[in-house]
């Protein structure tokens, strides 16, 4: 039989005091089997009865070396393993890849495939809040929204198979455009999840905003500064709800986000409850850029006429011979991107999803880097947890809305 | 770019003896300082400039070059003056080692040891410097250019028994 392993520091006993050296506190292991750690996060804790003296993430457990992965891929073929990051946000990872991509070659998008980027990224941002809220709240024993919020998001990823064939990774927004026009059941599709979406999420709410056990477990429960929630990197709804007005669809709008009257919600209290408030109001907001890019929905071409980088539609391949060409080279060799770096980002649920891309002139990107917000959002997680108890910690992580693929890629 | 943003550039490139270089074609401009004065652009760039967040910092690898073989690449955010600057440091690849900025931006802490983890890039001063993604006995730094991606050799007629001989399952297959 396998000789079980004796769990160690490490060499991190830097990390932790004095006091649990000398066996005065407690070192627990949280994870990384663990039902509240959202994934295969691994934490040690120091601990002096049940208060939380320090909490030292360990994470890599996901690592899957996409980044390197990519770097032996063409640009169109790399797309493939954005998705499998950010697992909640599949649609926002490739925006943010293919916004990179058309930077770095200058592509053109027209404006019916930029409506629907955003459309289903605004769906995306949904389902992904609406994963947060069910299993966050069922980490501080709130079942029942859980139940409610999964329905809803299987309304969502309906949409999504509807128009990409797949629930999850879809793939649907590929450089230059969408892969193909959405089919004449999308709107109605997406018009019934809109009429009915304001008064489920005000359903989730009277579950939880308002009652006394949820206030008590989530009111002054880890605290950070405005301040100090920038200067640890945070973004996304986690510095929102510290005050902090930064959001990359205000910012540095992409995709016509301009167009679009929305709001950025804020909290100035910085706890867990201001956090779960700023994404229960973005929710509200998304459904309401959803609503809009739905009415002035555009007609026209879903993707680029460049054909250098765009393969030309189906219906040509058939009776051009300069669309079989094309088509065949952009699916074998790839398209050469002229040498050079970029970086683009986008608004993910969890913050800003930046994309460092470098192109020596081949095919095959040189250097892709994933600025993913989680892997920012959790190293804060030593600074909120400190002093608070360890059922706390549990509704700190959720509130922080961490996913593991995002952090380990 | 923003008029100030290039006051701003110009100003770095003065006080730090640097450089600029355009990203691509429609890019913006970056700003290259030598990797010794890292450290202290940061804190000028934080304290004097207002830029108060990291946006993102890792690393590319021009292997077979050595000298510069690496460049950090950082990204400086000010979210009241609403714009960014990029910054890149040039790295030997004979002595790997970079001053670390954690101490002005917190979350450089986690950043840098991605760095140190994937390419090798030593940080001085860093407060904790372990591997973070990949397991902690883990050998060599996996996004530099001459980390092969792993592969299983194919075996072919002619080469079926040359390969099974190297491979650790027909070791295995063996002993028993």
């Amino acid at each position: 039989m396998a000789q079980i392993e004796e769990v160690t520091l490490d060499g991190m006993t830097h990390l932790v005091s004095n006091r649990a050296l000398e066996g005065e506190t407690m070192l627990l292991n949280m994870g990384p089997q663990h039902p509240s750690t959202h994934g295969v996060l691994r934490l040690l804790l120091e601990l002096d009865g049940e208060t939380v003296l320090n909490a030292i993430p360990d994470i890599g457990f996901l690592h899957t070396g996409i980044e390197k992965n990519m770097e032996a891929k063409t640009y169109q073929k790399a797309e493939v393993m954005t998705d499998r990051m950010d697992y909640m946000n599949t649609v926002g990872n490739n925006l943010a890849y293919c916004l990179a991509v058309e930077k770095l070659v200058g592509l053109d998008v027209p404006v019916r495939a930029q409506a629907l980027r955003v459309v289903l990224a605004e769906l995306k941002r949904i389902s992904s809040h609406l994963v947060w809220l069910g299993t966050s709240a069922l980490d501080l024993a709130a079942m029942s929204d859980f139940m409610y919020t999964f329905r809803e998001r299987e309304m969502i990823l309906g949409i999504l198979e509807m128009v990409s064939g797949q629930r999850m990774m879809t793939t649907y927004i590929r450089p230059g455009g969408v892969w193909r026009d959405v089919p004449v059941e999308f709107e109605a599709a997406v018009r019934d999840l809109l009429k009915i979406m304001p008064r489920r999420i005000d359903e989730y709410e009277s579950l939880l905003t308002k009652n006394p056990l949820f206030i008590d477990r989530t009111a002054g429960i880890g605290k950070i500064s405005a301040e100090d929630a920038v200067n640890w990197g945070l973004t996304g709804a986690t510095l929102r709800g510290s005050g902090v007005n930064y959001d990359i669809r205000k910012f540095a709008p992409y995709s016509g986000y301009e167009q679009y009257d929305f709001e950025v919600p804020l909290r100035t209290e910085g706890d867990v409850r201001a956090r779960y408030l700023v994404r229960i109001a973005e929710m509200r907001q998304s459904v309401r850029i959803v609503q809009q890019a739905m009415d002035k929905m555009p007609m026209g071409p879903v993707r680029s006429n460049n054909r250098k980088f765009v393969p030309p539609p189906r219906s040509e391949i058939g009776t051009s011979m300069e669309a079989l060409i094309h088509h065949f080279k952009l699916w074998t060799e790839g398209f050469n991107a002229p040498r050079g770096f970029v970086y683009s980002a986008v608004e993910s649920p969890r913050g800003e999803q930046g994309v460092y891309l470098e192109s020596d002139g081949g095919p095959k990107p040189f250097r892709v880097h994933f600025r993913n917000p989680s892997f920012d959002n959790l190293q804060v997680l030593p600074v909120m947890a400190k002093g608070f108890l360890v059922a706390d910690l549990v509704a700190i992580i959720g509130s922080v809305d961490i996913v593991l693929g995002d952090i380990d890629r | 770019m923003s008029a100030n943003l290039a006051t701003v550039i110009e100003a770095l490139v003065k006080r730090f003896d640097g450089q600029t270089t355009e990203g691509c074609a429609t890019g913006e401009t970056t700003l290259i300082v030598p990797v010794e004065k890292i450290a202290e652009a940061a804190r000028v760039i934080h304290d004097e400039f207002g830029f108060n967040l990291l946006s993102s910092l890792t690393a590319v690898d021009y292997w077979p070059e050595e000298n510069p073989r690496f460049h950090l690449v950082y990204r400086f955010t000010s979210i009241p003056n609403a714009q960014s600057l990029d910054v890149r440091a040039p790295v030997s690849g004979l002595q790997p080692f970079a001053p670390t900025i954690e101490t002005v931006y917190h979350n450089a802490n986690w950043n840098e040891r991605e760095v140190y983890d994937l390419f090798g890039i030593k940080f001085e001063g860093h407060s904790d410097l372990r591997r973070i993604l990949m397991p902690h006995d883990w050998e060599g730094h996996p996004l530099r250019k001459d980390y092969p991606l792993g592969y299983e050799e194919p075996q072919f007629t002619f080469n079926f028994d040359e390969i099974d001989v190297r491979k650790p399952y027909a070791k295995n297959r063996r002993a028993e």
